[in-house]
């Protein structure tokens, strides 16, 4: 064994390869090399000896059989130790004898293997050398081979040789093995992704979790076959961004992005928390450009996140609406970026130009932040709509008007103040105080549970104009009233219609 | 025809490789090729004259050779390719001003075609998706190489106007990325760790070096004038990018990045001014409707393929991420071992 071998500083090491063979008195030998321990410490000769014969490597070894040990082994060990300590004191013969009688309480359970008793010499040489031996690195894996090798370890007499040799072929192999059996398991998935590290992490992970996820389903009475595919959905979504397979148009639109977070994230806001009822679908072309003009309203400006997801949801053609945005929100760092990949992009007459080029479906919230920011006792009223920039687009590219009208965007944050103040210092365009907002922190950002109305209007024609149409300002502006009279019309009917503002 | 042409910046990369193909090309006859410093590379079959652009030498350069297409290569992005911001100013400012006053004076000069850049839109969030050629910055780039394009595009226009009798082509092009060249973009993308700005994702346009150097013949053989943007198809996000050549990038708030900057100026890792950064942000797109159109010319790369040809070729730099993580040490590498060791079950 290697710990009898570790002994052979003292003067009789062919002694102790047979004494060691004999499984049954393997706790003598734990004795001895208590003492050995001892005297090791004064003889700085045998040390010096130890390590011109090579010992040394063999017994940095020996300590790694002992720290990577299971843990039962553990627990024996401090008991002997325990025994040992005082037994060291006294004669050798005391030591040997009181390892004698904690021999057979340990004896069964370390019968089965040679490790356990290795432990106990382990950790004080390894302490003790530890100035100006480094600790080998491969420790954790070379005890479990080790341990194994230990119990394969040749008890014959003259087994000395072949122990040396043993234990350098062990040397040798410490390193290497580790990569073995681990590099199989990793290795296809990260051919197969061509990834870094994190990928087959991930995956591992998400695999691991999936068996438990069916077990968890199981339980809670869901198919684990439909949990499985959400998993294998998640696994794919992540895996094509994590390898940035997936195409931005022009405006920063991420389809993958929008189809996978955007609207499934909103879709419960959506349904379960305004209960949103959509009418005048029908008004929304099928394909080609129009131009949806809405009222804004609600203080933080998640109106124009509903009527996009109505129009995807709704629309039996699932069309995204491109919503035009100012440049604060591009100035945002994360809401920013989040609104482009949703289909946003800035409102200027450059990009709804190009986004009717395309035959898109634009949306434009033309009372801008005068909308979202104005006093609750406003509700309804409909604000300035600019300049008219969204008609001379839709003019220049003939494409149709659509009034819309959203109720119930109004009572989810009732704005009763403003600090402008805050708002200055901030560069914001307002600061809004609600009911709930400053006062209960973040929590007051939870919009209330309002039930909303999405009206989209008959479609206002705007072909039959002429492109040139678009330069003449009283035209616009006369169309610009028209759609502004519509919205607030068709408002002002919804609310008579609606029983109340939360059912 | 027979023509001869004069190639400044004939050392680097894009201006060398030019010489080289132009030679092959039966409409020339001959090529000169100008610079301060000796081409690292053969350039066929074009003469080299060691002559600095910001001398009046240039002037007896163009007019002994009988030069009558002068092309514009010698706008340097990058200030360590140069030797510093001071001297990347002086050939890119001075450097220009000189040569065009050279060939304002020479009357053999019949076309000027100038490598601009996109820089020149500058990059900010009130951007339109895409700048066609008549827009212009909606904040002007401050410092560094956008300062400087915008003053050389100025400079032309000034020449424009003095000379109404050249045909001049101004070539706008988007971040050239390729296998070979070496610009700040492509040691940005190189890094071991890439930053990119906190809350954005920039809209990022790119053109092959393969479709540079055969615009720039074409604008050279051809006879179209004006200002044309060229741009491969398509936008990659900086996430993506960053996916594709598979680093692991980390986000940095914008107030940060002006350190980091100067950090990896200091290591000689990039050499990114407050311009870039923000481009890094904002990003910016080109619409490429004149380059088909007017300028006749399509493509080979789109934007994606070119970053993919350019993501070829250093991941082979980086053979595999456990080994590289070790050998570059530093954050990848403690990123690494942190986030990958455990999960691949080390136990």
């Amino acid at each position: 064994m290697a710990t009898t071998k570790s002994n052979t500083p003292n003067p009789t090491p062919r002694k102790k390869a047979p004494v060691a063979s004999k499984r049954s008195s393997a706790a003598k030998s734990v004795a001895k090399k208590a003492t050995t321990r001892k005297s090791a410490k004064p003889s700085t000769l045998a040390a010096g000896a130890a390590r011109a014969s090579g010992e040394r490597a063999r017994r940095r070894s020996t300590p790694l059989l002992s720290t990577a040990a299971a843990p039962e082994a553990t627990m024996p060990a401090t008991s002997k130790k325990a025994a040992e300590r005082p037994a060291a004191r006294n004669a050798a013969s005391a030591a040997s004898q009181s390892a004698r009688k904690s021999a057979p309480k340990s004896a069964p359970k370390s019968a089965t293997r040679a490790t356990p008793r290795a432990d106990v010499p382990a950790p004080v040489p390894g302490t003790k050398r530890a100035a100006h031996r480094p600790r080998p690195t491969a420790r954790a894996k070379a005890s479990s081979k080790a341990s194994a090798q230990a119990g394969i370890r040749p008890q014959s007499p003259r087994a000395k040789r072949a122990a040396d040799e043993a234990a350098r072929r062990h040397l040798r192999v410490a390193a290497p093995p580790e990569p073995t059996p681990r590099t199989p398991s990793p290795d296809p998935t990260a051919t197969q992704t061509d990834m870094s590290l994190p990928v087959p992490g991930i995956e591992e992970l998400l695999s691991a979790s999936i068996a438990a996820m069916r077990i968890a389903a199981q339980g809670a009475g869901i198919s684990p076959e439909d949990v499985e595919h959400k998993i294998a959905a998640v696994l794919a979504y992540v895996r094509r961004r994590i390898e940035g397979d997936y195409s931005v148009d022009e405006f920063g639109y991420d389809e993958h992005f929008a189809e996978n977070v955007v609207f499934p994230m909103l879709r419960p806001i959506y349904r379960k928390w305004f209960r949103v009822e959509v009418r005048g679908l029908e008004n929304i072309p099928d394909e080609g450009g129009a131009l949806i003009v809405s009222n804004h309203s609600g203080t933080v400006a998640i109106d124009s996140l509903m009527v996009a997801q109505a129009v995807h949801d709704e629309h039996p053609k699932h069309r995204v609406m491109r919503a035009l945005g100012a440049d604060l929100v591009f100035q945002t760092p994360v809401l920013g970026a989040f609104a482009r990949r949703g289909g946003s992009t800035l409102a200027t007459t450059h990009d709804v130009d190009r986004l009717f080029q395309k035959g898109e479906l634009v949306g434009v919230f033309p009372e801008g932040f005068k909308g979202v920011g104005k006093p609750f006792k406003e509700r309804y009223k409909l604000q300035r709509f600019g300049r008219g920039g969204f008609v001379a687009a839709a003019l220049k590219a003939g494409v149709p008007i659509i009034p819309t009208s959203v109720v119930g965007a109004e009572e989810i944050a009732p704005i009763i103040g403003n600090m402008s103040t805050i708002a200055r210092l901030f560069g914001l365009p307002y600061a809004p105080i609600t009911p709930t907002f400053p006062l209960l922190g973040p929590l007051g950002l939870i919009p209330l549970p309002s039930k909303w109305i999405i009206e989209f209007g008959a479609p206002i024609e705007t072909a039959s104009h002429g492109a040139a149409a678009a330069d003449d300002p009283m035209l616009v502006f006369d169309l610009t009233d028209q759609v502004r009279e519509t919205i607030q019309q068709t408002l002002y009917s919804l609310l008579m219609q609606r029983r109340s503002v939360f059912f | 025809m027979g023509k001869v042409v004069l190639v400044t910046g004939v050392s680097r990369y894009v201006g060398g490789v030019l010489a080289r193909r132009l030679v092959a090309d039966p409409s020339v006859e001959r090529v000169i090729g100008v610079d301060v410093i000796p081409p690292p590379r053969d350039l066929g079959g074009a003469e080299f004259i060691r002559a600095d652009i910001r001398n009046p030498m240039i002037g007896k350069v163009i007019a002994q050779g009988d030069v009558d297409t002068v092309v514009h290569a010698n706008v340097i992005a990058t200030p360590t390719f140069a030797g510093g911001r001071t001297p990347q100013k002086e050939i890119n400012v001075i450097g220009t001003m000189q040569l065009l006053a050279a060939c304002q004076k020479a009357a053999t000069v019949k076309r000027l075609v100038v490598k601009s850049t996109a820089a020149v839109y500058g990059s900010t969030p009130r951007d339109p998706a895409m700048f066609t050629e008549e827009m212009s910055a909606k904040r002007l780039p401050s410092s560094g190489f956008g300062k400087d394009s915008i003053e050389v595009e100025g400079y032309v226009r000034g020449f424009a106007r003095r000379r109404p009798d050249t045909d001049i082509l101004m070539l706008r092009f988007a971040n050239i990325i390729g296998p070979r060249i070496r610009t700040s973009i492509t040691d940005y993308f190189n890094l071991p760790v890439i930053p990119i700005p906190l809350g954005y994702d920039a809209r990022l346009q790119f053109f092959h070096e393969d479709d540079a150097i055969a615009a720039l013949v074409r604008g050279v053989t051809g006879s179209a004038t004006g200002v044309v943007n060229l741009a491969g198809d398509g936008v990659l996000t900086a996430l993506q990018a960053a996916a594709i050549v598979r680093r692991p990038f980390v986000m940095v708030p914008m107030a940060a990045a002006g350190p980091i900057g100067s950090l990896g100026k200091k290591f000689g890792l990039l050499d990114f001014s407050p311009d870039q950064m923000s481009f890094m942000a904002y990003g910016r797109g080109m619409d490429t409707t004149a380059m088909r159109e007017s300028f006749g010319f399509n493509p080979s790369f789109s934007t994606r393929a070119a970053f993919e040809d350019y993501a070829r070729t250093v991941t082979p730099v980086v053979p595999s991420f456990d080994a590289v993580s070790g050998v570059l040490g530093g954050v990848v590498g403690a990123a690494q071992q942190v986030l990958g060791r455990p999960t691949r079950g080390k136990h």
